[in-house]
């Protein structure tokens, strides 16, 4: 369907066939500014320790000029992701902090957003415009004005300092309820009706209909909570203190320009999940943009 | 067996109960803490208040903030409209929009450092602009921009912000486009409309619902701007891009509860107003 519209949109629009190449080409120009930090990330993680002393003299305050670099190293090697992974216990330790906390969030999120995003869309309820509201407003807050209300709840119950503290208060998170909630209000109320007439009860109409039905909104909350909390620093800045339960976001700024190499291979890992869930997901994650967009 | 009256509270409750135990209530308390000193919990009334407007940490941060935000917001808005309305006449939509979504993406830590190399004062960029400006004009001497010591490092954020948000816009400028009956452009054309006609009378009246829908998650995204920020600059930054997270997160550190929950509150209700009115004026498109 948006492919016909697009091509009608198209149809209309388009002048001349060279035109058309014209713009491609200044759209695609910026867009290649994605590139390069990949580009230098990648090289920098394989450019042996010398190499990578010489060109980044200027930063090291060794050398006047400005920082030079080549796309191809004199002499590759992967001596920095053998030293990142195979010397480096702490480096583990982060990357399954991170794994663990994403993979803990993203469950809760499952468990508590999913069913609160079915009751917006498939029931009529006293107050539910007013909680629907409550609802935008705090997916819109910013972390930093909750802060100090996080802080006080978690001090509260004793888990300040650990993973907990991450995790739970990004359970119920308000944004993954309303990308849920865009993909169930697809879901014709007629193929529900007749479903109960058929004598289904709310439950099973939940898992036959309700899940199968509004996958492509729970997976696009899933992509971008993905995302979203393989990036997370606010949180475990303040209330980490512990820095063996840190995530990976917060150990790549620890490390010095004296150690560079490790920093492009850390880099390079850091990137790779995010990645790979960027391309699998893709679609999902342009639907789920246009889902938490939708106006309650 | 629930039956359908009450299968919503079975639905809702955990996700309900969780929010009010994180966030609402614990926020009441904030509110009630904003009238008490920090330590002695004695009610002071509106003092906290009047200590954080007279701060000057915390206006320089509300200034920042409010000149980011209104930079940087409709500048998104207007780019991503721009490169949309481009790519909605191009055949290979989907490999240039997957290369503007991608920063989007990229996790902050990773891309912190290439950031350095490029905006450092002796880095690439200053480089290659001094290269070019010295191959326009061979007799200036121009001397390079410290990024982040300067004021220069709010439009490096501003940049920044752009660069990693740009995507999210794009696919909803195009969501809206691609909604846009066909047929509509088509008879705007037959009756003699010229491009820039069909693009103000016909495209721009019809993404006004886009439009709010971009803002208001801009408006969202614009906060976690902090992690560039603290990553390339630390948490006292250079003067021009010291913002409300940077103060939020120094109060917290040196546990000066009493103004946050002050700053918290006072966030806290421009945030709802601000909320309520785009509301207003995005249930206004349906009328």
């Amino acid at each position: 369907m948006e492919y016909v519209v697009n091509h009608m949109i198209n149809r209309v629009l388009k002048k001349g066939k060279w035109k058309n190449g014209l713009v491609e080409a200044a759209l695609l120009l910026p867009s290649l500014l994605v590139c390069i930090p990949i580009l230098i990330l990648i090289t920098g993680s394989v450019m042996g320790r010398g190499e990578l002393a010489v060109y980044l003299r200027p930063v090291l305050g060794e050398a006047e000029g400005y920082i030079t670099w080549k796309l191809m190293p004199d002499y590759p090697t992967f001596a920095n992701y053998k030293r990142l992974l195979l010397e480096t216990p702490q480096f583990f330790v982060l990357f399954w902090n991170s794994m663990g906390m994403v993979t803990a969030i993203l469950l809760g999120q499952l468990a508590v957003g999913i069913p609160a995003a079915w009751a917006f869309a498939a029931y009529e309820f006293p107050f539910r415009r007013w909680i629907l509201t409550l609802y935008i407003v705090l997916m819109l807050l910013p972390f930093q004005v909750t802060m100090l209300s996080s802080y006080l709840v978690l001090d509260g119950m004793g888990i300040m300092n650990t993973q907990k503290a991450i995790v739970l208060p990004a359970i119920f998170s308000t944004f993954p309820v309303f990308v849920c909630y865009g993909g169930f209000s697809q879901i014709p109320k007629e193929m529900l009706d007749a479903a109960r007439i058929d004598g289904a009860g709310e439950w099973l109409i939940f898992m036959k209909f309700a899940l199968p039905l509004g996958k492509g909104g729970i997976l696009s909350a899933m992509v971008l909570g993905f995302l979203e909390y393989w990036n997370l620093m606010e949180q475990p800045l303040a209330f980490l203190e512990d820095k063996a339960l840190w995530p990976l976001s917060l150990y790549l700024p620890e490390i010095t320009w004296a150690q560079a190499g490790y920093a492009f291979a850390a880099s390079v890992i850091t990137l790779v999940p995010a990645v790979f869930v960027f391309l699998m997901g893709q679609d999902y994650l342009e639907r789920g943009i246009v889902y938490a967009g939708l106006k309650g | 067996m629930m039956g359908r009256k009450r299968a919503w509270i079975f639905f809702l409750f955990p996700s309900f109960a969780g929010v009010l135990l994180f966030v609402v209530c614990p926020f009441a308390d904030v509110v009630r803490r904003s009238f008490l000193t920090a330590i002695t919990g004695t009610f002071v009334g509106l003092q906290n208040y009047r200590m954080i407007f007279g701060n000057t940490a915390f206006r320089t941060a509300v200034k920042n903030t409010f000149l980011f935000t209104g930079f940087s917001i409709p500048l998104l808005v207007a780019l991503g409209l721009a490169v949309s309305l481009a790519l909605s006449r191009v055949k290979r939509v989907r490999l240039i929009k997957s290369l503007y979504l991608f920063p989007m993406a990229m996790p902050t830590a990773a891309i912190a450092i290439v950031w350095k190399m490029l905006f450092y004062k002796q880095g690439f960029v200053n480089k290659y602009l001094l290269r070019l400006a010295a191959a326009g004009n061979p007799d200036t001497v121009a001397a390079p921009i410290d990024y982040l010591g300067t004021g220069a490092a709010f439009f490096l954020l501003c940049a920044t912000y752009i660069w990693k948000n740009l995507g999210y816009t794009i696919v909803l400028w195009l969501a809206g486009i691609m909604g846009i009956n066909g047929e509509m452009l088509e008879a705007a054309k037959v009756d003699g409309a010229g491009n820039m006609q069909r693009l103000f009378y016909v495209l721009l009246p019809n993404l006004k619902g886009s439009m709010y829908t971009i803002v208001v998650l801009s408006f969202l995204n614009s906060f976690k701007i902090y992690r560039e920020a603290y990553l390339v600059a630390g948490a006292y930054p250079h003067e021009s891009i010291y913002m409300l997270q940077h103060l939020f997160n120094n109060w917290f550190v040196n546990l000066d509860l009493d103004k946050m929950a002050a700053a918290a509150v006072v966030c806290g209700i421009v945030f709802l107003a601000g909320t309520l009115l785009l509301w207003r004026a995005w249930d206004d498109r349906e009328v």
